[in-house]
């Protein structure tokens, strides 16, 4: 005889998925959203309602879930937190049981966490703040095309971080101009170069043309420097086809990288890509346009730091992350949480960086932490402070800028960079002497010197709107 | 806008990757970078080359990594040595990271003709 009966109804989600008791297991996902529900209904309930919605549970129950074992696949709310300085708002912890994921798929996994959930009636807003992956998940996926180190040893730069560039103007160059920017850069000491987001096939520059005068500049650069170069081929397309198409010709020009813009393009598209990178030994630079659309507001969407697992997981070498001082959004102590996340092997739980959870990223490859926009040679030592050496610290309008023009301009960060990472393995405080460090590196580079001057004012100072909880 | 100060022209060098672009360093710039190594617990290693050779991956190395070093003046006066034998040659110093399996410093100290 069955052991449960069917009743037909609607019923209290906190019955069967609110379990403040339960133990996650090892093999669990766990996540911590931020709840700010309807004002009249407990907490107890939310939380089991964005557990169940999130997982097994529709709105009535049907007589079919008799036919398996749903205390088995369900969700589970497990613990409910206050938010520091928010009585409105509060931390729901959910646990689900690793079979309801497929293997291999963030897009699965997104999918079922921040599906319909997220639209919620009985929720105001809803944040999904953080979420431990079970280390048998993260075994399942490929992750990083390369990875930190391979990355080094392929192009023989060590112990200090890397130099780039996007091209400017961002639109409107043909392709012959924009090749002789990517040119002048690499050649005045930027070890890369990047195509803006927006950069993909456009009227006045077909891709094809792009990559071949791109092609040329990096095999120049690389002959009279005698160092690697690159630039990160935008293959971002309409249709995985195109994307292909264009990551073959990207291989074929002899760029060791290309760039895929993860969120627009889509996590199916990115792992597909990262796959291929792999197999074909190429780079995979991340961007990550549509991002603050979905992680700026505090009480709603996803945090970045998910964004930056899930990317780890689906395959990137390179994810921008903000740079702190620069003109984009950015708070440090969040910032360096995410950048934790992508380059460590183990993230233990630390609020004050805003991670919920410990997380073990076991054997899977790190991910280099790109610094971009508004930044500049006075920026340099709390750079290289911040982000360390496995970082990609880009420099557009802070090259190319440069009243000499870009060679001079990529020299001039060159020199900055190299003077802060000798000062900093001297035990110097180069955030705090960052003037003096600075000045005196400029006395053998003019190029510096002149950067120096033209910068000299420029500052990003507002109040970051997506500030870390604290009471 | 105009032009604040006489246009430059930068002359492409060619450079031998990180601290490429800085001035030649002394011993005891030398050594502070020696010792930034030894406090990292990375093993130092020197290698050298024929300029002709420099951006090939393996360079030739000069003895083995020296495990266990702590003697800064120990390993100066090693690169002095690989320098002496191999005038001609660029000399590099290393210092291996056997947690991340990769380089945690690496700069050319000797540029050879």
């Amino acid at each position: 005889m069955a052991e449960k009966s069917y009743q037909a109804g609607v019923k209290e989600y906190r019955d069967k998925y609110w379990t403040p008791d339960y133990v996650p297991l090892d093999t669990d996902l766990l996540a911590c959203f931020k709840v700010t529900g309807q004002p009249e209904v407990p907490r107890e309930e939310v939380a089991a309602a964005v557990a169940a919605e999130s997982s097994t549970g529709t709105w009535s129950t049907v007589w079919s879930e008799l036919l398996t074992d749903l205390e088995y696949y369900k969700g589970r709310a497990y613990r409910i937190e206050d938010v520091p300085g928010d009585s409105e708002s509060f931390y729901a912890f959910v646990a689900y049981p690793i079979d309801l994921f497929e293997e291999g798929s963030v897009v699965n996994v997104l999918t079922s966490l921040v599906g319909n959930v997220f639209g919620f009636k009985a929720l105001k807003h809803l944040r999904l703040e953080d979420i431990r992956f079970p280390i048998a998940y993260i075994k399942t996926c490929g992750g990083p095309p390369a990875g930190i180190q391979v990355e080094r040893d392929r192009l023989g730069k060590y112990g200090r971080p890397m130099l780039g560039a996007t091209i400017k103007p961002k639109l409107g160059l043909s392709a012959k101009n924009y090749g002789r920017a990517v040119y002048e850069c690499l050649r005045g000491g930027l070890d890369m170069t990047k195509d803006d987001e927006n950069v993909n096939s456009q009227p006045f520059m077909r891709w094809r043309d792009r990559f071949e005068f791109v092609g040329e500049a990096i095999q120049k650069a690389e002959q009279e420097t005698g160092e690697k170069k690159g630039h990160y081929l935008n293959v971002t397309a309409a249709t995985p086809e195109e994307m292909y198409k264009r990551a073959e010709f990207a291989k074929e020009v002899g760029s060791p990288i290309m760039m895929h813009d993860f969120l627009t393009g889509g996590f199916t598209a990115n792992t597909g890509l990262a796959n291929w990178c792999r197999e074909n030994g190429m780079l995979l630079h991340i961007h990550r346009a549509m991002h603050a659309v979905i992680d700026r507001h505090p009480k709603h969407g996803i945090h970045f730091r998910v964004l930056a697992k899930c990317l780890r997981l689906s395959g990137g070498d390179h994810l921008h992350t903000g740079t702190v001082v620069g003109k984009l959004e950015g708070d440090r102590q969040s910032t360096l949480g995410f950048v934790d996340q992508l380059r460590e092997s183990f993230v233990p739980e630390d609020r004050s960086r805003g991670v919920f959870f410990d997380q073990d990223w076991g054997s899977l490859p790190g991910v280099f932490a790109v610094a971009s926009g508004g930044i500049h040679v006075w920026h340099m030592p709390a750079l290289v402070t911040i982000f360390g050496d496995d970082s990609m610290l880009q420099f557009g309008g802070g090259t190319q800028g440069h009243p000499w023009g870009n060679a001079a301009g990529a020299a001039a960060n060159r020199v900055a960079c190299e003077a802060s990472v000798k000062a900093r393995n001297e035990g110097r405080e180069i955030e705090k002497e960052s003037r003096d460090i600075l000045t005196e590196a400029a006395k053998t580079s003019p190029e510096l010197a002149v950067a120096m001057e033209t910068w000299k004012e420029i500052k990003f100072e507002f109040e970051t709107v997506d500030k870390l909880d604290v009471g | 806008m105009a032009v604040q100060h006489d246009m430059g022209n930068y002359d492409t060098a060619n450079t031998l990757e990180t601290f490429g672009f800085l001035p030649k360093m002394d011993a005891n710039e030398i050594q502070a970078q020696i010792a930034y190594v030894l406090a990292n617990g990375w093993a130092p290693a020197i290698e050298h080359t024929p300029p002709a050779e420099a951006n090939q991956h393996y360079w030739t190395m000069w003895k083995l990594p020296f495990f266990g070093e702590t003697d800064l003046g120990a390993v100066l006066q090693e690169l002095d040595a690989c320098h002496r034998a191999f005038p001609g040659d660029h000399v590099r110093l290393t210092g291996y990271d056997n947690y991340t399996q990769s380089q945690g410093a690496c700069f050319v100290v000797y540029e050879g003709r």
